[in-house]
């Protein structure tokens, strides 16, 4: 009985919700989601009160580069669209495109990782703009970098659940923890249409 | 019965059978327990603040210490024995309530408290690292920045890691309601007490990360040199009181709906007629929920918000006292031409009823904008949210303890002490509390170490003091009456009570699988309607079959404690970043192995269920 959820292959349609746990775990994570929202419109809203209290430091107009950070957006924008692929995959039962889908999700987050970093190191050695340098700053720097510890956060999960399950494929009972990363991985892409928007759009135009 | 092996067990094993439980009802006492500890630990602070203000010019304690204690009172009371209390009565009662096994995430129930409680320690370790927190359980900026001693980042990081487990709590509460409920418990069936703790389980999920960043930011600008509330660097102290009252606000109805909830399960069987209004009952409570959130700004009328946005918010908070009063009438006249029976826990909720209205009015009093200019920071306001929070939701949570003790424990308290117990507290609390409006009105600020003699205020702080000292007399004999209730271990029926709901229909305490078989509800007060229309048992909805159960686990207390050591080392910083890297070390590699290791739980076998003797079933 219990060890059938380990079980691969004849999967039903959709893995995910085919076990109480299953639909449990589903349902659980679209509420922490709900509260995820609610802990970024938190920091949005610092960040809109606190965006032009720049005191002596850069202010966002003279700072951004909308280059880079639209490929970053572009890179982010893809990945969801990978995890998607990775997750019709999923429905599909085929582990082997599955996997490689979420490779590429992984590769693409680990190249926006990397650009966030370079931006920020940018940031801090070309224009003296540190977290401590203005209250624009703090607030930047914490929402931006919520963010990408949520990207960091979702990375090392994504591939420790391809390392743990590559060798036994797809089951009942990891088919939900890799769909419910799959909506994190959305969630995180959602933020981040956000933050291009309020942070760096808004920024340039003032 | 299964039982006598677990009597034979030593300490060790039961010590390790509580470290790893994820049994709901388990984890209930456990929550029970840590929750009565803060209790009276926030008790004893509570006794300092009075004694300190029985007479003008006291120099019982001095001024730092009263303002850690009093910061630390209300910290306590709130985080670390208002909500635990709550959690266990909805760990104990919720699921057995709707006739589900267990919550939806067992394991994740287990690190809910886990968190909670080393947040708790956490937190009370600064009394002996260098001084409690000092600047109010508000901690509002730019004063918690200007605290000096670690204690401020003692609250901050210590409730941020409760705040956690509070956060996967409510999920988990959620989750459990609308998926783990049993065949006919349609919501409109569903017993009021998971009403109340379902909606305050949504609000727990909005609110408490609103408190998260809050906290988020007080410790970069502590600890790390952020400017989020330091004007001169072009910080915003306002900032803070807004992410504190957006959560602080819901976070009064997180405390106060499970509490109606209780009342609304003890006054129908106690007055043997089913709850008046039900309907009206659910839309209020999702009412006063919804609403909930628009009003957090009615604690900064003083701040300078302008006329439009103090009106608004004083209209929304007004509104609220509509949802809140067809309660009030719904629980009278469900008592109305009722069988009463003055058993303690009705008693409780007879007292209630008035006190709570009280606190109601003055609310509505305090949503005034332009009158609260004069309440604001009085003892008025201290009063106002005593008579809410005590008379309201302590009230309820003893209430809810004594009713479903029996259930929890398979005892029952001594209905001759829990009416001493109510007596001593209720008159204790209205002495204590009564006075100080008038205090309050007289001018009287609230949170000053000392008053002036001859000023109109030494009698009614005198009586005050005396108020206090009854109730912990009253919290004594609850105590003395728990424990000699234990000793004797005089084991109850199921359903000691007579009362409605499913969670009599099982013995007591329930096996943990709850329910042999999965229960069929035909109807709201499921157990009732069997008693009426059936043969006063409640009939299975399966045939006897293999339950699936989860596995125990030892992994919550140490994912939980790896944050604990962690939050040192964030604290402290130079050598110690070595606690930091050691705790989140600790941390990461338990949710890891979480994550690896498959864990798919085991069966209980239909063969051994047959063998369990007597009325184990529920049909």
């Amino acid at each position: 009985m219990a060890e059938d959820v380990l079980k691969s292959g004849n999967l039903p349609e959709n893995p995910e919700r085919a076990t109480l746990e299953g639909r449990n775990k589903f349902m659980g994570f679209w509420f922490f989601l709900g509260g995820e929202t609610v802990l970024f419109a938190s920091l949005f809203g610092t960040y809109l009160a606190l965006r032009n209290s720049t005191v002596d430091g850069p202010t966002g107009q003279e700072i951004f580069g909308l280059g880079l950070v639209f490929l970053m957006t572009v890179i982010l924008l893809t990945s969801s669209l990978t995890s998607v692929y990775a997750m019709y995959h999923m429905k599909n039962n085929d582990f082997k495109k599955m996997q490689l889908w979420l490779g590429i999700t992984v590769l693409l987050g680990f190249a926006f990782l990397g650009l966030e970093i370079y931006e920020f190191v940018h940031y801090v050695n070309d224009y003296g703009f540190g977290f401590t340098t203005s209250a624009f700053s703090t607030a930047f720097y914490s929402l931006v970098g919520f963010h990408g510890a949520h990207v960091a956060f979702g990375l090392v999960w994504i591939i420790s659940l391809m390392i743990r399950n590559h060798k036994r494929g797809l089951n009942l009972y990891n088919a939900p923890k890799f769909y419910i990363a799959s909506l994190y991985w959305h969630f995180i892409d959602v933020v981040w249409v956000f933050i291009f928007t309020v942070v760096y759009l808004m920024g340039k135009v003032g | 019965m299964s039982t006598t092996a677990e009597k034979k067990a030593g300490f060790g094993s039961v010590l390790w059978d509580y470290l790893t439980t994820v049994d709901h009802k388990k984890i209930a006492i456990l929550y029970l327990v840590a929750g009565l500890f803060f209790f009276i630990l926030g008790g004893l602070q509570a006794m300092l603040i009075r004694i300190q203000l029985i007479a003008p010019d006291n120099e019982f304690i001095s001024a730092q210490f009263y303002n850690e204690v009093l910061t630390m009172h209300g910290t306590t009371m709130i985080f670390l024995a208002a909500m635990p209390l709550i959690f266990a009565l909805m760990n104990a009662v919720l699921p057995l309530q709707i006739g589900a096994r267990d919550v939806a995430f067992p394991f994740i129930n287990s690190l809910g408290f886990w968190l909670f409680f080393f947040g708790g320690i956490f937190l009370n370790v600064s009394w002996f690292a260098g001084g409690a927190p000092d600047v109010g359980w508000t901690a509002y900026a730019p004063l918690s920045l200007f605290s000096e001693s670690h204690g401020v980042d003692y609250y901050a990081i210590g409730l941020q890691i409760t705040g956690f487990g509070t956060l996967m709590g409510g999920i988990n509460f959620i989750v459990t309601v609308v998926n783990m409920r049993a065949p006919g418990m349609t919501y409109m069936r569903m017993p009021l007490f998971t009403w109340t703790s379902f909606i305050a389980s949504v609000l727990i999920l909005f609110a408490f990360p609103a408190l998260t960043v809050g906290l988020f930011l007080l410790t970069f600008d502590r600890l790390f040199g952020g400017n989020f509330f330091d004007p001169e660097m072009g910080g915003n102290v306002i900032i803070w009181e807004h992410l504190f009252w957006i959560f602080g606000h819901p976070e009064v109805y997180i405390l106060i709906l499970p509490a109606f909830g209780v009342f609304s399960e003890i006054i129908p069987t106690f007055s043997k007629k089913r709850l008046f209004g039900y309907s009206s009952m659910v839309f209020a409570t999702i009412l006063i929920a919804f609403l909930g959130f628009m009003v957090w700004a009615h604690h900064m009328f003083t701040v300078g918000l302008g006329p439009i946005a103090n009106s608004i918010f004083a209209v929304a908070t007004m509104a609220i006292a509509v949802p809140t009063g067809i309660k009030i009438f719904n629980w009278l006249f469900t008592m109305w031409g009722g069988n009463i029976r003055l058993t303690s826990p009705m008693v409780f909720a007879l007292g209630f009823v008035p006190t709570f209205t009280i606190g109601g009015m003055t609310g509505v009093m305090l949503a005034s904008a332009a009158a609260d200019f004069q309440y604001h920071d009085t003892y008025f306001v201290v009063a106002h949210f005593h008579y809410v929070i005590v008379g309201g939701t302590v009230l309820g949570i003893f209430a809810g303890i004594i009713y479903w003790w029996p259930k929890m424990f398979g005892t029952m308290l001594n209905e001759k002490l829990n009416h001493w117990f109510f007596w001593l507290f209720f008159i204790g609390f209205h002495l204590t509390f009564f006075f100080q409006h008038f205090l309050g009105l007289m001018g009287m600020p609230r949170r000053y170490w000392k008053f002036l003699p001859d000023q109109g205020l030494d009698l009614f702080n005198l009586i005050s003091t005396i108020g206090a000292f009854g109730m912990a007399i009253g919290t004594i004999i609850f105590l003395i009456n728990v424990v000699m209730t234990q000793m004797k271990g005089e084991k109850v029926s199921g359903d000691p009570w007579d009362a409605r709901t499913l969670e009599w229909a099982i013995p007591s305490p329930p096996p943990f699988y709850n329910f042999k078989q999965e229960p069929l509800v035909r109807g709201l007060d499921a157990l009732w309607v069997e008693k009426m229309q059936g043969n006063g048992k409640i009939q299975p909805a399966e045939p006897l079959g293999d339950i699936h159960m989860p596995n125990r686990s030892f992994v919550p207390f140490v994912i939980s404690l790896g944050l604990f050591i962690a939050g040192f080392g964030v604290m402290y910083q130079g050598a110690m970043w070595i606690l930091a890297a050691i705790g989140f070390g600790i941390t990461a590699g338990a949710m890891l192995y979480r994550s690896v290791k498959d864990d798919i739980g085991y069966h209980v076998h239909k063969e051994e269920l047959e063998e369990e003797e007597g009325d184990g079933s529920n049909g």
